[in-house]
């Protein structure tokens, strides 16, 4: 057990404040090999994983670095370095404490290395790129202690991977190192803990007093289908001037950008209202937040740009717009109100269609019964340890046995077989095709019995690559004759625009001029309507907990809780057809405008109603049921065509629907792009390739082309395997279209109808409406080359 | 489906393949190749790509072959990633191209990649007068022109595809190679070689004609 320095105890008393228990138990866990603390947003999580460091290096203050602070927010670093100045300024500790990031200068970045402070603050990628230094053994032999913030997000992403196998090589060149994770509320803290390495202890804090949540009543009933709430505008206005700060948070950029332009156009009292998400540029975010924290703005419209970051303690009200999808991160997000220990958070949950009533009541229900849901995160990617092991390598020669031993010690890694691990290992060093055709040019070369790189000048590029965080390509959005962006937009959507088009960004309507030295000139456009800017933010799927809740809720005999109109739907649709339930799969079947539906309840989440709805309609395609389209939600996917489905079952043979999921997934868009994301990372494809693209000559060529050659000739590469593994993780969720069909079993109830039901009549107000792929394309691209031939006169 | 169009008096037929045919000459024409572009990449040390396009795109140019019956054959350029690469060639893919050659006139123009005559027997050239028409790597002269180099692409319905672009007087290929980028068709480059009303010939699974965009 630590005690607090003199001077430290001195300013805090002369502070006014007081150790929390949590704090005071780090202290007292000090020599503890790895503590995983979970604490509530505002219990001071930081500072009690910084107190045992402050009383260390005070004691015995010798020159070097003893505690590396990893973040995930580059903005957070800077942010904890301010704040932790605070007390060591204040009571003249002799502590040095610098941040290091992406933005951090050539010149400070080389005295870092040389002189490295008692405290340093990073984020994953810059360790990543320090530990693949020569010197790195140098920097890090005294390394005391490492505390890494904000786990829980960083556990979700491949940075967590990242990040584990920097702390595994990080223990082996300071063997006495101890770890803290630092994390908000979790729904599995031993998994998370397993994750930070072996023998970690939990500490958990007291959560705090339960939230004040609750759905928004409005005048207007919300409409029958889509996202973004506008019907709720003028409560949520109300709501904003009744509070101090408001954050109104959405699942989808697209999504914030119409939701503030319309609160801006309905605002006439003036209030001062920001917009904050990740395809706005740097500078309009930072002046976002600078505003914010000097308490300039009584709300920020955002989405998970502000999951994390910055506490703001005057924010007294979070709104969630749309479903919260998942009850975790809805407890997270709450946890941004009143950021004060021990003062309940206030939320207001606002559903944007009348099925998300139904999911609002659930996850206030599952807030309330403190049930978190998410999904076992998995073991570690393998492209990421390709990329560890060409790091590894940039900083010396090593030896395979040492190194797996090592890797292994990682969490994420601790299940990792010798074979998974020579395959990476060979893929690093020649390539790991099937033709053996680089013997002489391997990247890895096996001299003396350590494996080293063969051209010691590649480290650059493999440095250069370093990261696991892609950008998808994007273009700069410019007002003409300006030279600050407004913001980026996905290169797919700018290709899709034509002059005159007009989109949002920013709340601002704009209008689309051209296209120069890759960058999008745009006008100002105020009162059109604009054509929606397509952002790239991850569109998430409810989880199945959440799900679960759902169609719990539907069984119900009758619904107190629900507003009149969401009770009403759902009785109608009762006495017209059937409510879904857990253990069994509804499907409807009935004409609607000339076209046979076929609507199924499957409530397996976004992308794999998605995933069925594809796999399900190419079926019906080989059995002549001429599917002409479908569309998904979280709960339901709606087939249509030209004749009726009367044997279902078939359909829903498991064997056949994994079958038909290998040969659809091989030429899909979406295990493209999977590719392409798992090979920069893997090292196959340098992400400085990609910016060549911006020099304006010859881009190289496309990632898909590589991935098309692979399939042909070499399907059994490890490149393969990792996107095939990753899109069915993700995108695909297969995973969760199995776990419905062991759900409900052989229970398949066929509704025959004169014509649509309650429930199915918003899925065809529902947009992202998908064609079934056959001819179509084909006469669309020759449609549009006529019409263009035409327009020039050229007929 | 391929395209039929004219170059000054020359009838031309564009292939969806990228291919370009003469049938008068009984002449095929395909411009950077690269071939052997992974292994240069591997030699300076970058990435090691899949080593399969030497295999690919002389799999596509054999399908072509066989297509047209070409009794001639012009590869206009860039041919091989560089001249190391054209030595190196691994011995299946030298064997497939001899295959080629045999009973062919084979005519290499040389390109920026490839300056220089390969170990391949076939002809070599600077520039290649066929009249009417001249076949060059790079664009830019007299004449009627056939040229390769710039790899222009198109996007059409939200696509991208590798075209031919034609003003009448010039006509620049795509790359025929697997492992090639392409540069769109508003660069400064293409816009000062085509003139007035040039349209692009997309390749795909079929030819399609759209105006060329003008900035």
């Amino acid at each position: 057990m630590h005690a607090l320095p003199a001077p430290l105890a001195d300013w805090f008393a002369a502070q006014g404040w007081d150790l929390h228990p949590h704090q005071m138990a780090m202290l007292g866990r000090a020599g503890a090999a790895s503590t995983l603390l979970i604490a509530p947003t505002g219990g001071g999580k930081t500072l009690a994983g910084f107190l045992p460091s402050l009383c260390e290096i005070s004691q015995n203050p010798v020159p070097g670095l003893h505690t590396l602070y990893i973040s995930p927010l580059k903005a957070l670093t800077a942010d904890i370095r301010r704040n932790l100045r605070r007390p060591v300024e204040g009571a003249g500790l002799p502590i040095r404490i610098e941040d290091r990031t992406g933005d951090t200068t050539y010149t400070q970045r080389r005295r870092q290395r040389a002189d490295p402070p008692h405290i340093l603050l990073t984020t994953p990628e810059s360790l990543a790129l320090l530990l693949s230094y020569e010197d790195a053994p140098r920097i890090f032999q005294g390394l005391q202690r490492v505390v890494v913030d904000e786990i829980h997000a960083l556990a979700e992403s491949k940075r967590g991977d990242q990040l584990m196998l920097s702390l595994a090589r990080l223990c082996n060149l300071s063997p006495n190192l101890r770890r803290v994770g630092l994390s908000a509320t979790v729904e599995d803290p031993p998994a998370l803990a397993r994750f930070l390495g072996p023998d970690t202890a939990i500490l958990q804090a007291d959560p705090g007093p339960d939230p004040d949540i609750t759905m928004i009543e409005t005048e207007a009933a919300p409409p029958w289908s889509g996202g973004g709430g506008r019907y709720a505008i003028p409560a949520i206005l109300n709501e904003i001037s009744r509070h101090q700060t408001t954050l109104i948070f959405h699942n989808t950029r697209a999504q914030a950008e119409i939701f503030f332009h319309h609160l801006w156009l309905a605002n006439t009292d003036d209030l001062p209202i920001g917009i904050h998400h990740g395809s706005l540029s740097r500078e309009q975010r930072e002046r976002v937040e600078q505003a914010m924290t000097e308490g300039k703005l009584r709300a920020v419209v955002c989405t998970g740009s502000l999951d994390l970051g910055i506490d703001w303690g005057d924010v007294d009200l979070v709104i969630q717009v749309g479903a919260p999808k998942n009850i975790k991160r809805l407890v997270q997000r709450i946890g941004r109100a009143n950021h004060r220990y021990n003062a309940p958070s206030k939320a207001l949950l606002v559903p944007a269609n009348r099925f998300e009533v139904v999911e609002c009541l659930a996850a206030l229900q599952a807030v309330k019964a403190h049930a978190l849901d998410g999904e076992p995160r998995g073991p570690g990617r393998r492209d990421v340890l390709c990329q560890h092991i060409l790091a590894t390598a940039s900083s010396g020669p090593f030896d395979a046995d040492t190194l797996y031993a090592e890797v292994i010690t990682a969490g994420p890694y601790s299940t990792l077989t010798r074979p998974d691990f020579d395959a990476c290992l060979d893929f690093a060093a020649t390539g790991g095709y099937a033709l053996r055709a680089y013997d002489r040019w391997q990247r890895l070369l096996l001299r003396n019995g350590k494996w080293q790189l063969r051209d010691p000048r590649s480290a650059a590029v493999i440095r250069q690559n370093l990261g696991t965080i892609i950008d998808t390509e994007t273009l700069k959005v410019r007002l003409r004759g300006r030279a600050i962006p407004l913001g980026e937009i996905e290169e797919s959507f700018a290709a899709s625009l034509t002059p005159g088009d007009t989109f949002l960004i920013g709340g601002e309507v704009v209008r689309y001029e051209k296209l120069s030295e890759l960058t999008v000139e745009v006008s100002r456009s105020p009162g059109r309507d604009p054509k929606v800017a397509v952002f790239s933010g991850t569109k998430f799927a409810t989880s199945t907990q959440l799900s679960a809740r759902i169609l719990d809720i539907l069984q119900q005999p009758r619904w107190p809780e629900l507003p009149r109109h969401t009770a009403e739907w759902l009785t109608l649709q009762r006495e017209v057809s059937r409510l879904p339930a857990p253990d069994r799969l509804l499907l409807e079947s009935f004409p609607h405008d000339g076209r046979e539906h076929l609507c199924i309840y499957g409530f397996a989440g976004r992308n794999a109603q998605q995933t069925l709805g594809l796999l399900l309609t190419k079926r019906m395609e080989e059995t002549g049921l001429a599917p002409l389209g479908f569309v998904a939600t979280d709960h339901a996917t709606l087939i249509w065509g030209l004749d009726p489905v009367t044997d279902p079952a078939p359909l829903f043979d498991l064997p056949r629907l994994r079958e038909g999921l290998g040969s659809w997934l091989q030429g899909n868009a979406v295990m493209k792009r999977t590719f392409r994301n798992s090979a920069i990372i893997a090292g196959l494809i340098e992400r400085s390739h990609q910016g060549r693209r911006k020099s304006g000559r010859q881009a190289t060529f496309s990632s898909d082309i590589l991935y098309d050659t692979l399939r042909k000739y070499d399907p059994g590469h490890l490149m393969l395997q990792i996107t095939r593994e990753e899109a069915l993780r993700g995108l695909v969720d297969f995973a969760r279209i199995e776990e419905m069909l062991a759900r409900i079993g052989p229970r398949i109830d066929l509704v025959r109808l004169p014509g649509l039901s309650p429930l199915s009549a918003p899925l065809f107000l529902e947009p992202g409406k998908v064609p079934v792929e056959g001819k179509g394309r084909e006469r669309l691209a020759e449609d549009a080359a006529r019409a263009l031939l035409r327009a020039a006169g050229l007929d | 489906m391929p395209h039929a169009f004219t170059l000054g008096p020359a009838d031309l037929i564009a292939r969806p393949s990228g291919a370009l045919h003469w049938p008068a000459l009984e002449l095929l024409c395909v411009s950077d190749l690269h071939l052997g572009k992974s292994e240069r990449l591997a030699r300076r040390g970058g990435s090691l790509l899949p080593p399969y396009e030497t295999q690919e795109t002389l799999a596509r140019l054999d399908d072509e072959i066989t297509a047209t019956g070409a009794r001639r054959v012009v590869c206009l350029g860039d041919s091989f990633d560089d001249l190391a690469a054209a030595e190196r060639l691994d011995e299946a893919a030298r064997l497939w191209l001899i295959r080629l050659m045999a009973g062919r006139e084979w005519l290499w123009v040389e390109g920026n990649h490839d300056p220089g005559p390969a170990d391949l027997g076939g002809s070599h050239h600077g520039a290649l007068h066929l009249p009417p028409l001249t076949f060059r790597h790079e664009g830019g002269g007299e004449g009627f022109e056939v040229s390769g180099h710039f790899h222009p692409k198109a996007r059409l319905a939200g696509q991208s595809h590798p075209c031919f672009l034609t003003d009448g007087r010039r006509l620049i290929l795509p790359a025929f190679g697997a492992y090639t980028g392409g540069l769109r068709l508003e660069a400064p480059a293409l816009q000062g070689l085509m003139g007035a009303g040039a349209r692009a010939i997309l390749t795909g699974r079929r030819c399609l004609v759209i105006p060329m965009p003008r900035s």
